[in-house]
C-alpha cells in the first residue's frame, strides 16, 4: 500500500503531461493518497517488534561488492505522522490552487510540478533506504525551480528561483557527502535505515566519536541548509514570499521538514557522539533561528515576508527539542513539525488569497479587513493564534512537550541547554508580537482608504482552510490521536540516542 | 557466432552503403541512413547471440579478447551511439547538403551526402574492435581506425570555416598525441619485451620492473589518452572542435570517442594499478589530472553562452568525473570490499551515453530549423516545443545530476569510491563541480522556461518526425529507469 501511496501523486504528475485533465487528475490524486494514509493510519499498530511497518522491498541494483540499493518503504511513528501532514497538505494544496483558466501558462505544468513536490516529500519521508530517502527530497528540486520562475509573483522571481534551487542543491550536495561518510564508515555494507542503526548501536562497529562529529557537522550543514537553520536561512523568506500560494504551502509546510526529520532518523541515532559533542553549537545557532530572526520577522512589512521569516523562526523550536535528544523533547520536535507545517500552510493559503483579491499584502495598504470580511478575519485569526502557540491549537501541545524535554535533563544546575532554553521561551512573546501584530495591521482598525473590497471567502475557497484549521484543533485538544504513534516510533530510535 | 562476425558485419554494411551512393540513382540519400540504422539494430541483437571461442589458441586471439562481458557492454555503447548520430544525421541533412553540395548543373542535388552516413559505420567498426582489443598493436589500429574517421567527419562540411578549422586542429593535434601514444608503446614494449597486455601487467607487477622506465611509458601513454578522453591540461582542443564539427559528430565525439578512449585508458592503465611498486605514483598523477580537469571543465563551463560549446565543457568536466573513478582504484594489496572504478565507469558512461544524445538529439532538431546555436535561442521554447523542451530538460537535469536519473547514480558512485578512498582533495573539487553543474545545466532550462523569447521570434511550433520523437522518449524513460534501478545497466557487465 505503501508503494501506491508514495506512486499514485507521481503516476498522476505523468498522466498530466500526457493529456489527463489537470485539476481533476491532481485532485482526485492527493484525495486518495490523503484517504490511503489515514487506512495507513488505522492499519498502523503500536509496540510491534522491529523499526518499521507495511515494509515492501524491491533490491534495483545489486552488484559485487557494493551494497544493494533497494526500493523499499516502511512505516513507523514518526514518518506516519509526516505522512499525514504531506497528504493533508498536498490535499489543500491542490484545493487552493487556480482553476486551469486562471493559470498563465500551462496548467499541465502547474499540476503536475505540484504533485511532484508533494511525491517527493511523500518518497522521502517513506523510504527505509537511505539511497531512496536522499533521491525522493532531490525530486522537488527542479519542479520548485520552474513553478517559482515561471508562475511566481514579483518581478525578481527568476532570480529567486536560482537562489532556492543552487542553496538547496548545494546543501544536498554536502548532505549527500555526509551520508556516504556514515554508509562507509558503518562498514559499507547496506543502505537499509534500519541495518544501520543496528550496526551503530554496536560499539564494535559504531563509528569511532572522532569521526561522528565531523560526519554529523556535515548532516547538520546539509540538513541545517534544507531546514534553514540560522546562518543558512536566507533562501527561505524571499522563496517562500514569491512563490505560487501552493508551492509556499508545500515547501514551508512539508519540504522543509524533511530535513529534521533526517536529523532524527538518520543523524541521531547513527551519530549520537557527534551529536553531543555538537549540541552547545546547535544550541547558539538555534537561538539564532528564534531571537535574531524572531526580530527580524518583527520588522517586517508585509504579510508574505513575515510568514516566511516566521516559518524560519519556527524551526528553531524544533532543533530545541533534537538537541534535546529525549524522549519528551524529541516527540515534541515531531509534533511541532506536524503543527508547524499544517498552520503555516494555512496562513500561506490565506496570505495567497489575500494577495489575488487585494493586490497587496503589505501591512501599510491595508487594515480593518475583519469588519468588511468577517469569515476571513475569523480563520485568520485563529491561524494566527495557532502559530503563535496559544493552548487549544497542536502548536501549543509541540512546544510545551519541547520546553519540558529540553529542560528535564538538569543536574544540579542550570546547563547550557536549560539557559537556552529559558532564552528561547522569549521567543513565544516575539511570535505573540508579531501574530498579533499583523492581525491588527490587516484586520483591526479603520478600514484602509484604497483598498478594494472583494466578496468574502466562499464555500470552496473554505473547505481546504477549514481542513487544515480542523487538524490544528483536533490535535491541540487531544494531542494523543499522534502522540500515539510518535511515541513508540521516538522509543525504538531512542535507545541509540542514550547509547 | 563467433564475437569477431559484428565488426565484419559493420564493416561490410559500411562498405555496401558506399558502394549504393556510387552506383545506385537514389532520389533522397537518406535512405542511405535508413539502411545503416536497421543495420546496427540487427548487430545490436546479435550482440546477444555471441559464441565465445572454445580455444583462443590461434594467432587471432593474441589480438582480440576473447571472452569478457566489459567488451560487449562497449561494443552495444559504439552501436547506440552510431545509430542515434545516423539518425541525427539524417535531421542535420539540409545543413550538410548547403554546405558540401557541388554546384555543378548535372550532379545530384544531395552529392556528397552518402559519404556523411558511410564514416560513421567504419568508425563505429573501429570502437567495437577496440572495445576487444588486447594487443598493443590491435589497440592502436582500432584507434586509428576511429580517429582518422573523425578527421573526416569533424571537417565535412567544406563551405564552413568553423568546421574546416576545427577539423584541422584535430587532425594536427590528434597526429600529435598519436606520436606520444606509439612511443609510449614503444617503451612498454621495450620494459615488458611484449605486446600483450596480459604480459605487460604480469611484468609489471614482478619485482624487477624498471620503475623509472614504466613511469615515463605511462606518462606518455597518459598524454595521449587524455588527450582523446578531454582530460585537463590536454583539453584544448574539444571546445573549438566541438563547436565547429557537424553537429552530429560533435555528439558521436563526445560519447563513441569518450566511451572507446576510457576503455583504453583502463585497459592500458590497470597493469600499472596492479603493481605496488607503481600505483602509489601513477595515482597521484592521475588524481592531479582529475583535479585540474573537474576543476577547468565546471568553471569554464559557467560562462558559455554557445549550447555546443557548453555541451563540450561539460564533456570536459564529465571525464573528470570519470578520472575521479579512475584515480580512486584501491591498491592491489588491500583487500577491497568497495567498489571497482571500472564498474564505475562502464555505469557512469552508459548514462553518459544515454543523457547526452539526448541533448544532442534535441539540438539536432532545433538547429536544422533554426538558424542559432546560442542559448539565447532557446529562450522561450517551452512554449513553441513543449515536448522538445521537456525531452531536453531531462537531459540536463541527469548531467546536472538531479536523483532520480541515471546521471546521478553515476555521480553518486564516483562519490563513494572518493569517500571509500579518502580522496578528500578530489571530493571537494568534484563537488564545487557538481555545484557548479547545477547553474550551468539549469541555465539552458530557465532559457526555456522562464525566459521571454525575444520579440522577432517566430512561434512556429518545430518539427520533429514520430520516429524521432519515439527515440527521445525511449531515452528519456531509460535515463529514469537507470536511475531508480541501476541494475538495468549495471547487469550487462557484471
Amino acid at each position: 500500500m505503501l508503494e501506491i501511496i508514495v506512486f499514485l501523486p507521481i503516476l498522476a504528475a505523468l498522466a498530466i503531461g500526457l493529456g489527463a485533465p489537470a485539476r481533476f487528475t491532481a485532485l482526485g490524486a492527493a484525495v486518495i493518497t490523503l484517504i490511503l494514509s489515514l487506512v495507513a493510519a488505522i492499519q498502523f499498530e503500536s509496540n510491534v517488534e522491529g523499526m518499521f511497518q507495511m515494509g515492501s522491498d524491491r533490491p534495483l541494483l545489486v552488484m559485487d561488492g557494493f551494497p544493494t540499493l533497494s526500493l523499499s518503504f516502511g512505516v513507523d511513528g514518526i514518518s506516519l505522522v509526516l505522512l499525514l501532514l504531506s497528504t493533508l497538505v498536498l490535499v489543500a494544496a491542490v484545493l487552493v490552487s487556480p482553476q486551469e483558466s486562471e493559470i498563465k501558462g500551462s496548467s499541465k505544468l502547474y499540476y503536475s510540478s505540484l504533485l511532484l513536490i508533494g511525491g517527493g516529500a511523500i518518497g522521502a519521508f517513506l523510504s527505509t533506504d537511505l539511497f531512496f530517502l536522499y533521491a525522493f527530497h532531490e525530486l522537488a528540486l527542479i519542479p520548485t525551480f520552474l513553478m517559482i520562475g515561471i508562475f511566481g509573483k514579483g518581478e525578481d522571481r527568476v532570480k529567486t528561483a536560482w537562489t532556492i534551487t543552487i542553496y538547496l542543491g548545494v546543501g544536498s550536495l554536502i548532505l549527500l557527502v555526509g551520508l556516504i561518510m556514515a554508509v562507509v564508515g558503518l562498514g559499507g555494507t547496506t543502505f537499509q535505515i534500519a541495518e544501520l542503526i543496528a550496526i551503530a548501536e554496536d560499539p564494535e562497529s559504531g563509528i569511532a566519536a572522532g569521526d561522528q562529529t565531523w560526519i554529523y557537522l556535515l548532516l547538520l550543514i546539509g540538513f541545517g541548509i534544507l531546514v534553514s537553520l540560522f546562518p543558512f536561512h536566507s533562501w527561505a523568506a524571499p522563496a517562500y514570499s514569491q512563490a505560487p500560494t501552493p508551492v509556499a504551502m508545500l515547501h514551508a509546510g512539508v519540504l522543509k521538514k524533511f530535513g529534521l526529520y533526517g536529523l532524527i532518523r538518520i543523524a541521531l541515532p547513527i551519530l549520537p557522539a557527534g551529536a553531543e559533542s555538537l549540541a552547545n553549537v546547535v544550541l547558539i545557532l538555534l537561538l539564532g533561528n528564534i531571537i535574531y530572526l524572531g526580530l527580524v520577522t518583527i520588522a517586517q512589512k508585509s504579510l508574505d515576508r513575515m510568514l516566511g521569516y516566521s516559518s524560519v523562526m519556527h524551526m528553531g523550536y524544533v532543533f530545541l527539542g533534537i538537541v534535546a535528544a529525549n524522549s519528551i523533547g524529541v516527540s515534541g520536535a515531531v509534533l511541532l513539525m506536524f503543527a508547524h507545517g499544517v498552520s503555516i500552510a494555512l496562513l500561506f493559503a490565506l496570505c495567497g488569497w489575500m494577495r489575488d483579491h487585494f493586490g497587496t499584502v503589505k501591512f501599510e495598504e491595508l487594515g480593518g479587513i475583519a469588519s468588511k470580511l468577517p469569515k476571513l478575519g475569523l480563520l485568520f485569526g485563529f491561524a494566527a493564534f495557532a502559530a503563535a502557540g496559544l493552548p487549544g491549537f497542536a502548536n501549543f501541545a509541540a512546544e510545551v512537550a519541547v520546553f519540558f524535554g529540553a529542560f528535564s535533563g538538569m543536574g544540579d544546575q542550570l546547563g547550557w541547554i536549560q539557559w537556552t532554553t529559558i532564552i528561547a521561551l522569549w521567543g513565544v512573546v516575539i511570535s505573540a508580537v508579531y501574530m498579533l501584530r499583523a492581525y491588527r495591521n490587516l484586520f483591526m482598525g479603520p478600514v484602509a482608504p484604497k483598498m478594494e473590497i472583494p466578496t468574502d471567502l466562499s464555500w470552496s475557497t473554505r473547505l481546504p482552510l477549514l481542513l487544515l484549521l480542523a487538524a490544528l484543533v483536533a490535535v491541540g485538544f487531544v494531542p494523543e490521536l499522534l502522540n500515539q504513534f510518535i511515541r513508540p516510533g521516538v522509543d525504538g530510535l531512542l535507545p541509540a540516542v542514550a547509547g | 557466432m563467433p564475437v569477431y562476425f559484428l565488426e565484419i558485419i559493420v564493416v561490410a554494411l559500411g562498405l555496401v552503403m558506399l558502394m549504393i551512393d556510387a552506383f545506385v540513382k537514389l532520389e533522397d540519400k537518406r535512405s542511405i541512413a535508413w539502411l545503416g540504422m536497421i543495420g546496427l539494430a540487427v548487430v545490436f541483437g546479435l550482440l546477444f547471440a555471441v559464441k565465445w571461442p572454445e580455444s583462443t589458441d590461434g594467432v587471432f586471439w593474441q589480438f582480440y579478447e576473447s571472452g569478457d562481458s566489459f567488451s560487449l557492454y562497449f561494443k552495444g555503447i559504439a552501436i547506440v551511439a552510431t545509430f542515434l548520430v545516423l539518425l541525427m544525421a539524417t535531421i542535420y541533412t539540409p545543413i550538410v547538403v548547403a554546405q558540401t553540395a557541388r554546384p555543378e548543373k548535372d550532379a545530384h542535388p544531395q552529392s556528397g551526402l552518402g559519404e556523411f552516413f558511410a564514416l560513421p559505420m567504419f568508425a563505429c567498426a573501429g570502437l567495437m574492435w577496440m572495445a576487444s582489443a588486447n594487443n598493443l598493436v590491435s589497440i592502436f589500429v582500432s584507434l586509428e581506425t576511429v580517429t582518422i574517421s573523425f578527421y573526416i567527419m569533424v571537417a565535412y562540411l567544406r563551405r564552413n570555416v568553423g568546421s574546416l578549422e576545427a577539423g584541422v586542429k584535430y587532425l594536427i593535434l590528434g597526429a600529435l598525441s598519436t606520436a606520444f601514444l606509439v612511443y609510449g608503446f614503444a617503451w612498454l614494449f621495450g620494459i615488458t619485451g611484449t605486446m600483450q597486455l596480459d604480459g605487460i601487467k604480469e611484468a609489471l607487477t614482478s619485482s624487477d620492473v624498471n620503475v623509472t622506465a614504466a613511469l615515463f611509458a605511462f606518462a606518455l601513454i597518459l598524454v595521449s589518452l587524455a588527450f582523446k578522453v578531454g582530460g585537463a591540461p590536454f583539453h584544448f582542443w574539444i571546445p573549438d572542435v566541438y563547436q565547429g564539427a557537424p553537429t552530429p559528430i560533435t555528439a558521436f565525439l563526445s560519447v563513441g570517442s569518450k566511451a572507446a578512449g576510457f576503455l583504453v585508458l583502463l585497459r592500458l592503465i590497470s597493469p600499472f594499478l596492479a603493481s605496488d611498486a607503481l600505483v602509489g605514483k601513477v595515482t597521484v598523477v592521475l588524481g592531479a589530472i582529475a583535479f585540474l580537469t573537474l576543476l577547468i571543465g565546471n568553471l569554464a563551463a559557467l560562462p558559455q553562452k554557445n549550447f555546443k560549446r557548453l555541451l563540450a565543457y561539460s564533456s570536459v568536466a564529465h571525464a573528470g568525473f570519470l578520472l575521479m573513478a579512475l584515480a580512486c582504484t584501491p591498491r592491489a594489496s588491500e583487500t577491497a570490499a568497495g567498489t571497482s572504478p571500472a564498474q564505475v565507469i562502464a555505469f557512469y558512461l552508459g548514462a553518459y551515453l544515454l543523457m547526452t544524445l539526448l541533448a544532442f538529439l534535441v539540438v539536432t532538431v532545433i538547429r536544422s530549423q533554426m538558424v542559432s546555436e546560442e542559448v539565447d535561442a532557446f529562450r522561450g521554447l517551452a512554449k513553441r516545443s513543449p515536448f522538445l523542451s521537456l525531452a531536453l530538460l531531462f537531459a540536463m537535469a541527469s548531467l546536472a545530476g538531479i536523483p532520480l536519473t541515471a546521471g546521478f547514480v553515476g555521480k553518486f558512485l564516483v562519490f563513494k569510491l572518493a569517500i571509500e578512498q579518502e580522496q578528500w582533495f578530489l571530493l571537494v573539487v568534484g563537488l564545487i563541480g557538481a555545484a557548479a553543474g547545477f547553474y550551468y545545466y539549469l541555465k539552458i532550462a530557465a532559457s526555456m522556461y522562464l525566459a521571454t523569447p525575444a520579440k522577432d521570434a517566430s512561434t512556429e511550433p518545430l518539427q520533429a518526425t514520430m520516429l524521432t520523437k519515439t527515440i527521445m522518449v525511449i531515452l528519456m524513460v531509460a535515463i529514469i529507469v537507470a536511475g531508480i534501478a541501476p541494475n538495468v545497466i549495471m547487469g550487462l557487465f557484471s
